[in-house]
């Protein structure tokens, strides 16, 4: 693969920015144009985290004057170019399809390969992946052999209208503070964002965008390591909590184990899952999956019902962007009140049968008035 | 065996506070810990090292006071522990961070070669478990992030297989050593520490390395010169204007309540007795 | 059977007391092992907090080079309290501020933090998160300590138990019996975050300059208690406590969270806290049984120090100082009968008992001895008094046209027919006794 189109060599001394760090764009990295985002599947299936990350490329490119590409690698067999149609769909511009056995199923050597052989040819100026299990293992390989920075786990981008560099903004010390970082003298700017964050874009039917394919040039005995077998989770034991529509979730307010029965009567009953707070999930009250905040799930659901949590930051950042939020905590002053739609001041142990009831009966007459 | 495990000393952010005038991060009094996911790789390190035998040196990028945290990792059963701590690694972000770790573990491999590398999966205080990585890039080791166990090694073959928690299952992989492991949360429960560990530890000398020690090649690579990322600004979340209507209980009964807030919840969200509906009858 | 001994010492424990005993020690050479059950030093301690310099002096003379240190106290305020109103005394002395200053206002934790790493730098091995369990004896001997880890046992010459209020291992091992709740208060504190600018101006103070002011009166309705508000560099700390029999005994149940709520509303202290925002909330035991209460402090092979042994001077409010200072008697016993080649068993370790008595610590313990009583039995100190102080306050300072030898006449009859003659001078001659 061809080496970047550097010109000359870098200079020697690098100017002085603040405080001796490289804040001034070198020549030849001003080229770099172009917003990437490169597309997660597995078996058959795009991570949607893909589409929420394409939706906001499109947004950039936009304030950018750019476009935006997308960047597909896997097996001979997989429908690559299916994914590709859906992306322009999303608002893609251009995707870079490299089809090749050894990208079939994840591994970390090949797809960084096939990733920064790309990113070398086609020198984009953002790069965006989920901050996923594949993500970040791709990520910060990716970034190392380019050299480049990369800020993790955002939860805003922007572009800084000064510089027209990525502003990546995110939780600093357990989500206590923000801060807003920036790439500046280094291309790509690379950020991951976590499932959820974002918003899914609207499809737009018809629209078409162009396919690139490149090859990766790598062999399967130059490969390391090997893929040996794929253990899919047991479905009945899948807890979708970033994705569920309705979350009925428990915090140390419940006081027991006992008590999370509350919140999955109630959980039933609205066809939802059932969340918890870090501290109950290292109390062992329920298992990690459920654990909704900084350090676990971040979630998005119609309705968010927090029953005996506080509402400290960690748990916060996690939630705080749920369409309604009702919370039941028996502290009038508990920060949860300060962010939330509705609240109860009252013990959780009794609210909780009480809305559950009271969701079943409606829903039992609604329905009837349906039907 | 030789197996390096790469920890850092973070402020606790359970604990952290943000002073309320200021907007800034209260440090003070606030107790620095072991990174917590760095302890799952310690524990995988140590079992591995009560399997084959050998050492586990455990390795820390930090100002003087993160000695503290390699201490607490001998008092587990770390054979040696190395600080590489210089004020020329201040400011340093993840970039600058994994070209010095990787460094001064190419020095540790020179008095014993090194056969695994350990990692945690990320920081409590940076979130972007992005060193791991960087140090299997740069030290040409093969990466897996995110294991859950280990289920086979071979010493003698140099070989070692795991499984690694992807999305909707765990992958099999298996690879050659050296290779770097982050180990994912809750895949071991740490042991405790003897007395005479604990003892042991608070005694014991820690190394401490200068970049010349720690190998240091080109010193434009590491601290804040080092970092292509710049930090432009921190702030406090925007607080929300509109608190949460509270509906009070004295007055009416529980029952009420709830009903009266279903009301309140279905106008704000037209759509979703619709969408409960639906999954009512599915 | 008897092992080995690992060290010279092992100090229980990493409070004031601890510190001060383990840091003298190992700056005398010894070899010593300090144990603390919290995740780090001073992790379980609960303090207003005010260092008192002398003791702290006597210890590490320079400790002002690099300890933590708020602001210098330059005024004391001295307040009894009605339901909306106050009687104080204040005394503010520019003499305060001619260093080397007398007392600051602390935070606990952070200075905690600073002295233990002063204990380490001086060659003591410090171990956290291990309890010790009992006492090992051989025969009457204690010879070393369990502790809660696997190997748990270890053995060294002399053991100190710098075990705080809560201490257990003194009593399991029978050198005294448990803590009578009588002789125990419980105080609760609440730090709030205010503006340094705030702070200076609300109490008319330098950069460095602090304000203490002490309370008692309605605010700990009846119970037998005192409440205080300390001026940090960018907080204030406030709190109460109240004796943990007379909490158990009061008829409203009031908790001491409510209690301090309470106190934080009144008239007179509401405005000096107005928009601080509380970020820190602490609550603990203060033993205040007075001289009556400590229990033997020396024995074969173990000494107590600090609150385990019930060195607090409630009267004053003073509890660090005797605290680091018994700390360091104890040490300095220990390292005498070391260096004369003595067995550290009673006969050996008396002096420090001699020393106590010797030393501000028992003086002033005996001279407020009867206190703890005279409180105890006659609330009225609590309520009557301050009511009768404030309505005798406002009589003479209103102006409404009533001469004033009226006012002195309805004055003086309204404490005679509250309290009664006999009663004003028997609470009179108590007070002068107990004081005296």
């Amino acid at each position: 693969m061809t080496a970047p189109a550097a010109p000359a060599p870098a200079p020697a001394k690098r100017p002085a920015g603040r405080a001796g760090r490289n804040t001034e764009l070198p020549e030849h990295l001003k080229a770099y144009k172009g917003v990437w985002v490169f597309i997660e599947h597995e078996r058959g299936h795009v991570h949607s985290v893909s589409w929420e990350l394409l939706g906001e490329a499109r947004k950039l490119a936009d304030i950018l004057g750019s476009q935006v590409g997308v960047v597909l690698l896997g097996g001979n067999d997989e429908a690559l170019e299916t994914y590709a149609a859906e992306a322009f769909s999303f608002g893609a511009d251009k995707a870079y399809i490299v089809h090749d056995p050894v990208l079939k199923g994840y591994r970390n050597e090949p797809f960084t390969k096939g990733l920064t052989d790309l990113v070398n040819k086609y020198q984009p100026e953002i790069l965006l992946l989920g901050a996923t299990s594949m993500g970040r293992d791709l990520a910060g390989s990716v970034a190392t052999t380019l050299l480049t920075g990369l800020t993790a786990d955002c939860t805003e981008l922007n572009i800084d209208p000064a510089s027209k560099a990525l502003a990546a903004t995110r939780p600093t010390f357990g989500g206590s503070l923000l801060c807003t970082i920036m790439t500046l003298a280094y291309r790509p700017q690379m950020a991951t964002v976590r499932p959820r964050v974002l918003a899914m874009p609207r499809a737009e039917a018809g629209r078409s965008g162009e396919i690139i394919q490149d090859t990766l040039g790598m062999v399967e005995t130059q490969i390391v390591t090997k893929l040996l077998d794929f253990i899919a989770d047991a479905h009945s034991n899948r807890i979708n909590l970033p994705y569920a529509d309705v979350i009925v979730s428990g915090g140390k307010g419940l006081k027991n184990a006992e008590n999370f029965k509350l919140c999955f009567a109630l959980a039933r009953v609205l066809g939802g899952e059932v969340g918890a707070t870090r501290p109950c999930v290292q109390a062992g009250w329920v298992e990690a999956e459920r654990q909704v905040g900084q350090t676990g799930k971040t979630v998005r659901p119609k309705l968010y019902i927090a029953a005996g949590i506080s509402g400290a930051i960690q748990h916060r950042v996690g939630m705080e962007a749920s369409d309604v939020i009702v919370a039941i905590n028996t502290d009038p002053n508990a920060p949860i009140f300060d962010f939330a739609h509705y609240g109860i001041v009252g013990n959780a142990m009794q609210v909780l049968p009480a809305l559950t009831s009271a969701f079943a009966e409606h829903l039992a007459k609604a329905s009837r008035k349906v039907a | 065996m030789h197996i390096v495990v790469c920890i850092k000393q973070v402020p606790d952010s359970a604990q952290i506070r943000v002073h309320p005038v200021t907007n800034t991060i209260m440090r003070q009094g606030v107790p620095a810990i072991v990174n917590p996911y760095d302890l799952y790789s310690l524990e995988e390190a140590l079992r591995l090292k009560d399997q084959f035998g050998g050492r586990v040196t455990v390795l820390s990028m930090g100002p003087p006071q993160a000695e503290e945290a390699l201490r607490k990792c001998i008092s587990f059963g770390a054979d040696d522990a190395v600080l590489v701590t210089d004020r020329a690694f201040a400011g340093a972000d993840t970039l600058a961070t994994s070209y010095a770790l990787a460094a001064a573990i190419r020095q540790i491999g020179k008095e014993q070669a090194v056969d695994v590398v350990f990692t945690g999966k990320q920081t409590i205080d940076g979130d972007t478990a992005q060193v791991g990585p960087g140090i299997a890039k740069r030290l040409g080791l093969q990466l897996l992030t995110y294991v859950s166990r280990i289920v086979r090694t071979d010493l003698d073959g140099q070989r070692i297989t795991i499984e690694r928690r992807a999305e909707g299952g765990v992958q099999v992989l298996e690879t050659a050593l050296p290779c770097l492991i982050t180990m994912l949360e809750n895949t071991n429960e740490l042991r405790f520490a003897t007395l005479p560990a604990m003892i042991h530890a608070a005694a014991y000398p820690v190394r401490k390395w200068s970049k010349d020690e720690a190998g240091i090649e080109d010193v434009e690579k590491i601290g804040l010169k080092g970092s292509p990322t710049v930090v432009s600004k921190v702030f406090g979340p925007t607080p929300r204007s509109a608190k949460a209507e509270l509906l009070e209980l004295e007055t009416s009964s529980l029952r009420d309540v709830s009903l009266n807030l279903l009301q309140k919840i279905f106008t704000r969200h037209p759509t979703l007795e619709v969408d409960l509906l639906m999954k009512e009858e599915t | 059977m008897k092992k080995p001994s690992q060290f010279d010492a092992i100090v229980v424990g990493a409070g004031p007391s601890g510190n001060a005993c383990a840091y003298t020690l190992a700056k005398a050479g010894l070899k010593v092992l300090q144990i603390e059950r919290g995740e780090y030093p001073g992790s379980k301690n609960v303090q207003g907090a005010i260092l008192y310099s002398d003791a702290l002096e006597q210890i590490i003379p320079d400790f002002r080079d690099d300890a933590p240190l708020e602001r210098h106290i330059i005024e004391q305020r001295m307040w009894v309290l009605d339901d909306n109103s106050f009687v104080g005394t204040h005394y503010r002395s520019d003499d305060y501020n001619k260093p080397p200053y007398n007392r600051y206002t602390i935070i606990r934790a952070q200075f905690d933090k600073w002295f233990s790493s002063k204990v380490r730098e001086a060659g003591a091995l410090v171990i956290c998160e291990t309890t010790v369990n009992h006492l090992i004896l051989d025969g009457e001997q204690v010879v070393g300590v369990q502790c809660d880890r696997e190997a748990g046992d270890v053995y060294a010459d002399v053991v100190i138990l710098a075990d705080g209020v809560n201490s257990t291992l003194a009593r399991k091992a029978g050198f005294h019996p448990e803590i009578k709740a009588g002789n125990v208060a419980l105080a609760v504190k609440e730090i709030l975050f205010l503006p340094e600018d705030t702070i200076r101006q609300r109490f008319n103070i330098g950069e460095e300059e602090g304000v203490v002011i002490e309370m008692i009166g309605k605010i700990t309705e009846g119970m037998m208690g005192t409440g205080f508000l300390y001026t940090n560099k960018e907080s204030l700390t406030i709190g109460v406590g109240c004796m943990l029999g007379d909490f158990k005994g009061n008829r409203n149940q009031t908790s001491p969270y409510a209690l301090l709520e309470r106190m934080k509303r009144h008239p007179s202290i509401a405005p000096l806290i107005a928009g601080g925002e509380m970020k820190e909330y602490a609550a603990h035991l203060i033993p205040e049984g007075g001289f009556y209460a400590v229990p033997k402090v020396y024995g074969n092979g173990w000494l107590i120090v600090g609150d385990s042994g019930g060195f607090v001077n409630a009267v004053h409010r003073e509890g660090s100082n005797l605290a680091m200072t018994t700390g360091r008697l104890a040490a300095e016993t220990v390292i005498a009968a070391k260096a004369a080649g003595q067995p550290m068993n009673a006969a050996a370790l008396k002096p420090y008992k001699t020393a106590l008595d010797q030393s501000f610590v028992m003086k002033d313990l005996h001279k407020y001895r009867d206190m703890p009583q005279v409180f105890h039995e006659n609330n009225h100190f609590f309520t009557t008094y301050p009511e009768l102080v404030s309505r005798a306050a406002q009589t003479m300072l209103t102006v409404d046209g009533v001469d004033k030898k009226t006012k002195e006449r309805a004055i003086f009859s309204s404490f005679r027919s509250t309290r009664t003659l006999t009663g004003l001078v028997g609470d009179a001659v108590k007070l002068w006794r107990a004081f005296r």
